[in-house]
C-alpha cells in the first residue's frame, strides 16, 4: 500500500489542505507515503489538533488549589480531600451517533470510560448531554431510541451508573445529533497514572481487544461537514464490547495497584497512532513499534490500517522493565490480548516496522507541536433588540403545553433505560437538579450535572456562555454540593464561517468569565466543530458537566414538596427577562431578543446562600429555576412530591413575566413556616431577594386565587406521558 | 468441516423481538407478512471430518450450551 | 453467617452484594472467582447480578457452565442456601437450578426502577421476616426478565408455593407476573429485582434487608 502514490485527490480525501501537505513535506524533509500521510491526517485533523480552537481554549481558566491535573491528559483531576482524588471528562460522539445510534452512542460511551480510567479512577457515574432534531422530524424518534439504548447498553453491561443528563429537541439537530458523554471516576491521590512515556528500551505493551478495520478515519469524519451521502459512510464506524471494556477495567485497576505502569493512554479516535504520539510527544522520546506484533482480528492488515483503526477497548503502556510477565498473567486472567509491540527510543521520532521494513518514520514533534492552529477570523454575534414579549391568552393551557410538552416533559423514558443504582451509592436519582453519588465508604458525595442552554448561546454567545457554566454550579448547589471544577463539549458549526467563528469566541468569554468569578475552573474537555449539514449548522452548544462535593451526603435537598403546608420562598428576584425564553420560542414560536443577563455576583451570592441553607439542615427541598421559570420549576416540585401547591405572585410585573421569565440565579425551596421565616429573615439581613409565595398542598397547581389552576392529576400524567406516547413504535 | 446451527424460539414460546419486526414491517407497507420468528445463526469450522461424529459433536454443544432446550429448538446443517 | 460471593467475568453487581451482606450479617463474604473448582465451606451462597460473558449467546448460558458451578450445584444438592439476583437468577435457570427461562422483556427495553412487588410466599427461608402477601418496594435494572415456564410447571410452581415474589404490575412480561421463584426444596431462590440495592433509606429504602435477615435467622 505504501506504495500508492501521493496525489493531490488523496491528499484531499484526506481532509489536508494543500498547505498543509507542503507543511508536513517540510517537516519531514521528503514525500510521505501512504501510512504516513493517513498518520499526519489524522494526527492534524481538528479532533485530534485542536488546530482551531486551540488559540481561544488557552485563555479559559484552568487553574484552582484543588486542580490536580487541568486540561492535556485523557481527563481532569480534582482533589476531595481525605487522600482522594476525582477524574472527569466529557466527550462528544455526534457523527457516528447519527450514521448509526446504538453503535455510536455506545462507543462514545466505551471511550469516556476508558479516558477516566486510564488515569487509574474507577468510573462511579455517567452521565450525558443529548439533542435531537425537532420532534417531528422523521429521523428523531428512531436516532433518540437508538442513542439511549446504546448508552443503556454500554454503560449497563460495565456497571458503571448513568445517573443523569439532558436531553433537548431543536430542528438545527435535524442533520447533527449531538451526543456528549461524560464519566466521573474515583482515585487515591497519589495512584493518578498519567500518559507521558519515560525510559528508553522500556516495553512499549498493547493490552485489550484485537485490532480489526473499524472505523478507519472515524478521526477525519469527526472533523467533516456532513453531505446528504455521509450515510454511506457506515462501514467506518465501530463497535462496541461492552463486555471486554468491563474486563479491561478490572485488569487495569488491578495492574494499576502494582507499580509496573510508567505511563498509559486509551486507544481513541485515531487509536494507535495518535496514542503511541501522544505518549511519545508528553514524554520527549521516541517509539518503536513493531507491526507484526500488533494483535490483529483479521487478516491482511496493512501498516496503514493498524495505525488508523479505532477499533474499540484497547490500551497503551510503558511498563517498567522486567514487569512484562507479571502484567501479562494478570490480563490472560481477565482473557485479555497483551502483546509487546514496541521500545522506547530517544530518536524522537515515530518509527514503525512490518515485515522486517520500516514502513514509517516521522518526528513526534512534527505529528504534535506542528499541527497547523488557525487562528480563524470571526464576527461577533451582533446584539439584538430587547423584545417585547406578549402575553398568551390562556395561561392553564401554556403552562399544561409547556410542562407537559418535549421541553419540560419527564425524560423518565430515557433513565429508566439506563441502570442508575449499580454500584450501591446513587443517592440522588435522574430526574434531580444534579444526580448524587456517594464517594464509597465515606460520608462524602459528588454532585454532577450537565447543561447547556443552546437557545441562549445563539441570542448571545457571551451570555449563553456563562449561562451554561452558572446553570451547572447552580444545579449542584441546589443540592447541596459545593461546586468545584467543570468539564466541556463544545459543540459547533462550521469554523471556516466568520459567524460560526463568532459564536465559539463569544461563548468561551462567556465561559470563562463564569468560571472565574465562581472559582470554577475547567480541567478538561473536547471540541466538535464541523456539525453542519449542507451549510446549515447546530445551535451553538458548549456542553458543560460540572462536579460538585457535598462534605456530608446526608445534608442535601430533592425537589419533591415533602409535606402539605409547608412555605414556599423564591430565592432570587424576577426580572421581565422572556426574550430567547422557551416561552417564547414554544408558544408564540419567535425567537427574538436578548436572552436573559448574569450576573455573576448576584450568582454567587444567592447560590452560597442556599447552599448554607443545606448544609445547615434546614432545607431539603430546593429546585432551581431554568428553562420555563417560576411555574416550570414550581410544576417539578409538585410533581415529585405528589400534592399541589397555592402561590401568589404580585411582584409588579405582567403575570405571564412572573410565570415565565428565566432570570437566572433563583431558587425555590420550601420549609416548615418557622424556618421559612427564619430563612427569610436570614435573607433579608443577607441582602438577598426573598419572597414568601404560598404553601404547599391539595389537589391543584393554584395561581393568584385560581387564574391558573390545575389538577395535579392532569399535570402530572401529561408531564409523564409526553415522551413516552412520542416514542410509541419507534424503531 | 463447517456446522451452521439454527437456534430458534420454540413453538409457543412468546418472541417479543419478532413480534416487533412483524410490527415494523407492517408499518413499512409490507403486507403479507403473517408471523415473524427471531432466531440464531451460528456458524462452526470442524477440524473433525466424519460426518456423524461431528453431528454427534454438535448435537452435544447444542444441548449443552448454544440452545437452551427449555425454550429454543436447533438444527444442525453439515457441509 | 459465613457466605460467599460468585463472581463471574462481567458480573457487575458482585460488589453491591458484598457490600449488603457485610452491612447486614457484619462478615465480609468470600470472593469467588468462576475459574476456581473448590473453596472454604459457607452458609450462603450468592449469585451477584450484572452481564456476565457480556449477556452474549444467552443471559447466564455460559456462566452456567463454568468450573464454579459445578461446586455450586453440588453443594446446592448438599442443602446449602442459595440467592441468584437477575444475572445470578439467569444462571440458575441456565443451570436448571430452577426451572423455566428468563426472555427478553416484552416491549423489549432495558428497565431500571423500583416496582411495587407482593411476597407470595412467606414460609420459605429467603422470605419468612416478610408478612404473609407483604408489598414491598424493591428495584428491577434488567433486559432479560420475562419469566417463561410452560403451564405445567407454571402451576407446580404456584401449587407447591415456589413462587417468592409476584410483581404488583407488569413490568417485562413475565407469566402470572412472577419476579421470584425456589426450587421444591427451598433452598435455592431466584430473582430478578436487586434486594440488595434496598438496604438503607439513603438508596430509597429498607424493604431488601428482611430478605437477608431471614436466611440469617434460619441459619442461626
Amino acid at each position: 500500500m505504501n506504495d500508492i502514490k501521493i496525489t493531490p485527490e488523496i491528499v484531499k480525501e484526506h481532509g489536508l489542505t494543500e498547505a498543509e501537505y507542503d507543511r508536513i513535506v517540510s517537516a519531514m524533509g521528503r514525500e510521505p507515503n501512504y501510512t504516513e500521510l493517513g498518520i499526519y491526517s489524522v494526527m492534524w485533523s481538528e479532533h485530534c489538533s485542536y488546530k482551531s480552537s486551540r488559540f481561544h481554549l488557552k485563555k479559559l481558566p484552568t487553574e484552582a488549589p484543588w486542580v490536580i491535573c487541568g486540561p492535556g491528559e485523557n481527563a481532569g483531576v480534582i482533589d476531595i480531600g481525605d487522600g482522594q482524588a476525582v477524574i472527569f471528562k466529557m466527550e462528544s460522539h455526534n457523527h457516528p451517533s447519527y450514521i448509526e445510534p446504538y453503535q455510536g452512542a455506545a462507543t462514545g460511551v466505551g471511550g469516556i470510560l476508558r479516558d477516566v480510567f486510564t488515569m487509574g479512577a474507577r468510573p462511579v457515574a455517567n452521565m450525558n448531554a443529548l439533542r435531537f432534531g425537532e420532534p417531528s422530524h422523521p429521523k428523531t424518534k428512531h436516532l433518540l431510541a437508538g442513542v439511549v439504548e446504546g448508552i443503556g447498553g454500554y454503560g449497563n453491561c460495565v456497571g458503571v451508573p448513568t445517573v443523569g443528563g439532558e436531553t433537548n429537541f431543536d430542528p438545527s439537530y435535524n442533520g447533527n445529533i449531538l451526543v456528549n458523554a461524560m464519566t466521573v471516576g474515583l482515585a487515591d491521590k497519589d495512584k493518578i497514572f498519567y500518559s507521558a512515556a519515560a525510559g528508553v528500551g522500556n516495553p512499549v505493551v498493547y493490552v485489550g481487544s484485537k485490532t480489526g478495520r473499524d472505523g478507519i478515519h472515524g478521526a477525519t469524519m469527526a472533523s467533516a461537514e456532513f453531505t446528504e451521502d455521509s450515510e454511506e459512510k457506515r462501514p467506518t464506524v465501530q463497535v462496541g464490547d461492552p463486555f471486554t471494556e468491563k474486563l479491561l477495567i478490572e485488569a487495569c485497576l488491578e495492574l494499576m495497584a502494582t507499580d509496573a505502569i510508567i505511563a498509559i493512554q486509551d486507544m481513541g479516535a485515531a487509536g494507535l497512532t495518535s496514542s503511541s504520539v501522544e505518549m511519545a510527544s508528553k514524554g520527549g522520546v521516541g517509539f518503536e513499534l513493531n507491526l507484526d506484533k500488533v494483535p490483529q482480528r483479521e487478516a491482511n492488515m496493512t501498516p496503514y490500517e493498524m495505525c488508523l483503526s479505532e477499533s474499540q477497548e484497547r490500551m497503551l503502556m510503558v511498563l517498567k522493565p522486567g514487569r512484562e510477565e507479571m502484567a501479562q498473567a494478570i490480563f490472560e486472567k481477565w482473557e485479555l490480548d497483551f502483546a509487546v509491540i514496541g521500545e522506547i527510543t530517544d530518536t524522537g521520532k515515530l518509527t514503525l516496522t512490518f515485515g522486517g521494513d520500516i514502513v514509517g518514520d516521522m518526528p513526534i514533534a512534527s505529528l504534535v507541536e506542528d499541527a497547523p492552529e488557525y487562528e480563524r477570523p470571526y464576527t461577533p454575534t451582533p446584539t439584538r433588540p430587547t423584545a417585547d414579549v406578549p402575553a398568551v391568552n390562556d395561561l392553564n393551557k401554556a403552562v399544561m403545553d409547556m410542562v407537559g410538552g418535549p421541553h419540560l416533559c419527564s425524560r423518565r423514558w430515557i433513565w429508566e433505560q439506563y441502570d442508575h443504582m449499580v454500584m450501591g451509592d446513587t443517592i440522588g436519582r435522574p430526574g434531580g437538579d444534579a444526580a448524587v453519588v456517594r464517594v464509597h465508604g465515606t460520608d462524602k458525595a459528588l454532585a454532577i450535572s450537565t447543561d447547556v442552554s443552546p437557545r441562549y448561546c445563539f441570542a448571545n454567545p457571551v451570555e449563553g456562555g456563562r449561562q451554561a457554566v452558572a446553570e451547572t454550579w447552580r444545579n449542584i448547589t441546589a443540592v447541596g454540593g459545593m461546586p468545584l471544577a467543570i468539564t466541556n463539549c463544545l459543540n459547533f458549526g462550521n469554523p471556516e464561517r466568520k459567524d460560526i467563528m463568532g459564536q465559539f469566541v463569544g461563548c468561551l468569554e462567556g465561559m470563562g468569565e463564569a468560571c472565574r468569578a465562581l472559582d470554577y475552573p475547567i480541567v478538561s474537555g473536547n471540541v466538535s466543530l464541523y456539525n453542519e449539514t449542507n451549510g446549515s449548522g447546530i445551535l451553538p452548544t458548549p456542553a458543560i458537566g460540572g462536579v460538585g462535593i457535598l462534605k456530608n451526603a446526608d445534608a442535601r435537598a430533592t425537589i419533591n414538596f415533602k409535606a402539605e403546608g409547608d412555605t414556599i420562598l423564591l430565592i432570587g428576584e424576577t426580572k421581565d427577562e422572556l426574550g430567547a425564553s422557551l416561552y417564547q420560542k414554544q408558544l408564540l414560536g419567535e425567537d427574538s431578543g436578548m436572552p436573559p443577563h448574569v450576573d455573576l455576583t448576584i450568582e454567587r451570592r444567592n447560590g452560597d446562600f442556599v447552599r448554607a441553607l443545606i448544609e445547615n439542615g434546614q432545607v431539603s427541598t430546593c429546585h432551581d429555576l431554568s428553562d420555563g421559570g417560576l411555574i416550570a420549576g414550581l410544576a417539578d416540585m409538585a410533581i415529585a412530591g405528589s400534592m399541589g401547591a397555592s402561590v401568589t405572585l404580585n411582584d409588579d410585573q405582567p403575570l405571564h413575566v412572573s410565570l415565565f421569565s428565566e432570570t437566572q440565579a433563583r431558587y425555590l425551596i420550601s420549609a416548615d413556616d418557622a424556618t421559612a421565616e427564619d430563612i427569610r429573615r436570614e435573607a433579608k439581613d443577607a441582602g438577598i431577594p426573598v419572597t414568601i409565595l404560598g404553601k404547599t398542598g391539595g389537589k391543584c397547581l393554584n395561581v393568584n386565587d385560581g387564574t391558573i389552576d390545575i389538577a395535579m392529576s392532569d399535570l402530572t400524567s401529561a408531564h409523564r406521558d409526553w415522551m413516552p406516547n412520542f416514542m410509541k413504535n419507534a424503531s | 468441516m463447517k456446522a451452521r446451527i439454527h437456534v430458534t424460539l420454540k413453538n409457543g414460546v412468546l418472541d417479543p423481538q419478532g413480534k416487533a419486526i412483524e410490527h415494523a414491517l407492517s408499518n413499512m407497507g409490507f403486507g403479507g407478512v403473517d408471523e415473524a420468528r427471531q432466531g440464531k445463526f451460528i456458524e462452526l469450522e470442524l477440524s473433525e471430518t466424519d460426518k456423524d461424529k461431528a453431528h454427534e459433536n454438535v448435537d452435544a454443544m447444542c444441548r449443552k450450551l448454544l440452545a437452551n432446550t427449555v425454550i429454543e429448538n436447533y438444527s444442525i446443517e453439515l457441509e | 453467617m459465613k457466605s460467599a460471593v460468585i463472581v463471574f467475568p462481567g458480573s457487575n453487581c458482585d460488589r453491591d452484594m458484598a457490600v449488603a451482606l457485610t452491612k447486614i450479617t457484619g462478615n465480609k463474604p468470600l470472593m469467588v472467582w468462576h475459574q476456581e473448582t473448590d473453596f472454604d465451606t459457607v452458609d450462603f451462597i450468592a449469585l451477584p447480578g450484572g452481564f456476565s460473558y457480556g449477556d452474549y449467546l444467552r443471559c447466564g448460558a455460559m456462566s452456567a457452565k463454568s468450573n464454579i458451578m459445578k461446586e455450586v450445584i453440588r453443594r446446592a444438592e448438599d442443602g446449602v442456601p442459595i440467592f441468584g439476583v437477575c444475572n445470578g437468577f439467569q444462571v440458575l435457570t441456565e443451570t436448571g437450578l430452577l426451572p423455566g427461562a428468563l426472555m427478553r422483556n416484552a416491549n423489549l427495553s432495558f428497565v431500571c426502577k423500583d416496582v411495587k412487588m407482593t411476597v407470595a410466599n412467606n414460609d420459605t427461608m429467603f422470605t419468612a421476616d416478610y408478612a404473609e402477601d407483604e408489598e414491598i418496594l424493591i428495584p428491577v435494572a434488567h433486559h432479560d426478565g420475562n419469566y417463561f415456564a410452560d403451564e405445567n410447571t407454571l402451576d407446580t410452581l404456584e401449587g407447591e408455593g415456589q413462587v417468592a415474589f409476584r410483581y404488583n404490575e407488569d413490568i417485562n412480561g413475565a407469566q402470572r407476573a412472577i419476579a421470584g421463584i425456589t426450587n421444591k426444596r427451598g433452598n435455592i431462590l431466584g430473582m430478578m429485582p436487586h434486594p440488595e440495592r434496598m438496604i438503607e433509606p439513603a438508596l430509597g429504602g429498607s424493604d431488601g434487608r428482611k430478605l437477608f435477615t431471614s436466611v440469617m435467622n434460619r441459619l442461626s
